[in-house]
């Protein structure tokens, strides 16, 4: 395994046209592994690979390389473009409401096996870790194997939640550039949840995305029972959650009022708009720079929350 | 007439009755062209701004390149129309489709849809010493990006960067940002030309360096 002769062919370390078919041989045919290599292969560094390439007999010359190499590259980019377009505001919807049940049914599934592990076993820790530690004990008898079973399924339950993430990671910048960079691929994706769509999240007036998430209390207070929320979802935001209690409000408003610019860009443009996101820096600056004035004034306080200040 | 300072393959040209920077290729974005030439607007690319202020790129013509945030193909298509085999990272899907269009007709121009701040999931396509690495990523963490690619560059190989200042940090000066920018990018390269390109781009910094 550690012959790095082996290795530039299969290896962890080999080039993206390992396994490809030999230079001459008329009937290629490998053409989409190729592809799919470029795409998803990986090494830990560079290497000469047109020379490796030559003295496999991958190719005759640098130069059949070369003409190989660009016919695959251009495919294979081609290929992941139209894949990468092809996930949708739908589909995001699908991944990111997956994932919430994953992670909920996870954790419920993770008491009930911690509670019934720990009359079977010693040290049994709660949550989906502790799961994680019951799922790989040998299992004795019937009882037993029920347990860690269960726990197993618990392991499965996160792990599939977590491959979620990743994907949602991946896909919602192609689906909402501008959202994403802003909000984070995760958060992008509930507020299109939220929605039921980029189109309508596009469509609703900065203040409705500004309480997205916080219906119950949106409802409370529409009934007279409670104060305006400042904020829903967008309260997971560094933004917002980082910024002292009593300016909250307006770093949610601000916010709020750019991601519902940038789910326009996104929808009717699909570029990526630098300004949108220099203009809500800045005005975060400002709002933060708030916090900062009055620490100056009144500094004697020395109280505990002035630590609320800009990350400027 | 060939400028001691430009790579064979860019020359000045009249085209539409003005001299301009120009290589020659198939053209890519609706540029002027003039008998197979086409110009190379320096406003709308930071190696154009750079050859156009004179800075010594060491680039010759003819060598390797990786091109790191290659965009919808502007400059990286000038770029492949005078260097070898170049190969352009670009990681939106969107530019990319562009990027895809430049590169069928130069054969020698090899789009990637990569990120470039991870370099494990291309190292197996771009080949080691390259001649010079192009970089014109606009996220924050430029010179990380710089960093952590310099595993690809001969050790007399050329990095080409324009950093950004508004990228790194809105609010702050950009000779700060500039500074500390350069500071990172030291613990990899040894600085040998800055500049600003504020003729043509903004707070922005040209920068030549070469491996440590």
């Amino acid at each position: 395994m550690t012959d790095t002769e082996d290795d530039a062919e299969t290896g962890p370390g080999a080039g993206w046209f390992a396994g490809g078919s030999p230079a001459g041989s008329d009937a290629r045919g490998d053409e989409g592994s190729l592809r799919a290599r470029i795409a998803d292969g990986e090494a830990d560094g560079p290497r000469d690979w047109p020379g490796l390439a030559v003295d496999s007999g991958f190719v005759d010359s640098r130069d059949d390389y070369y003409d190989r190499l660009h016919e695959a590259s251009v495919a294979a980019t081609r290929e992941a473009v139209r894949e990468r377009e092809r996930a949708d505001d739908q589909q995001l919807v699908h991944a990111v409401r997956a994932l919430d049940d994953c992670e909920r049914t996870a954790n419920e599934l993770a008491e009930r096996a911690a509670e019934w592990a720990g009359s079977l076993f010693d040290d049994v820790d709660p949550g989906v870790e502790g799961a994680r530690a019951v799922a790989k004990r040998e299992p004795d008898g019937e009882l037993e194997r029920r347990a860690v079973s269960l726990a197993t399924r618990v392991v499965g339950l996160a792990d599939e939640r977590d491959a979620l993430a990743e994907t949602i990671e991946r896909t919602a910048p192609a689906v909402a550039p501008n959202l994403a960079e802003m909000a984070g691929p995760e958060l992008a994706a509930r507020l299109i949840a939220l929605a039921g769509g980029l189109e309508s999240l596009a469509k609703k007036p900065s203040g409705t995305v500004q309480v997205l998430g916080a219906e119950d209390a949106l409802f409370a207070h529409l009934s007279g029972r409670a104060p305006s929320p400042k904020h829903g979802i967008i309260y997971t935001h560094e933004y917002v959650r980082n910024t002292r209690p009593e300016d909250r409000g307006s770093a949610a408003r601000a916010l709020a009022g750019k991601l519902t610019l940038a789910a326009r860009v996104d929808h009717y443009s699909g570029e990526r708009r630098e300004t949108l996101h220099e203009e809500l820096r800045e005005r975060m600056a400002t709002i933060r720079a708030r916090a900062e004035g009055e620490k100056g004034d009144d500094g004697s306080d020395g109280d505990a929350d002035t630590d609320a200040g800009g990350d400027a | 007439m060939s400028d001691p300072e430009l790579p064979a393959g860019v020359e000045r040209r009249e085209i539409d009755g003005e001299t301009r920077l120009a290589t020659r290729g198939p053209p890519v974005y609706g540029e002027p062209t003039a008998d197979g030439w086409r110009a190379w607007d320096p406003g709308r690319s930071k190696l154009g701004g750079m050859f156009e202020l004179g800075f010594e790129t060491g680039l010759s013509g003819g060598e390797t390149v990786l091109y790191l945030g290659a965009a919808s193909g502007t400059t990286v298509s000038h770029v492949a129309d005078f260097a070898g085999p170049t190969y352009a990272v670009e990681f939106a899907p969107r530019p990319a489709r562009d990027l895809v269009e430049a590169a069928e007709p130069r054969d020698r121009l090899f789009p990637l849809l990569k990120d470039a701040r991870t370099p494990t999931r291309y190292a197996h396509v771009v080949e080691s010493d390259v001649d010079a690495i192009v970089q014109d990523v606009a996220t924050r963490g430029q010179a990380e990006v710089a960093a952590r690619n310099a595993r690809f560059l001969a050790d007399d190989g050329r990095l080409l960067l324009a950093i950004k200042a508004r990228s790194e940090d809105v609010t702050a000066a950009p000779e700060t940002v500039f500074e500390s920018a350069l500071d990172r990018l030291r613990e990899a390269y040894e600085i040998l030309e800055t500049g600003r390109l504020d003729r043509f781009h903004e707070d922005h910094l040209g920068v030549v360096a070469t491996p440590r």
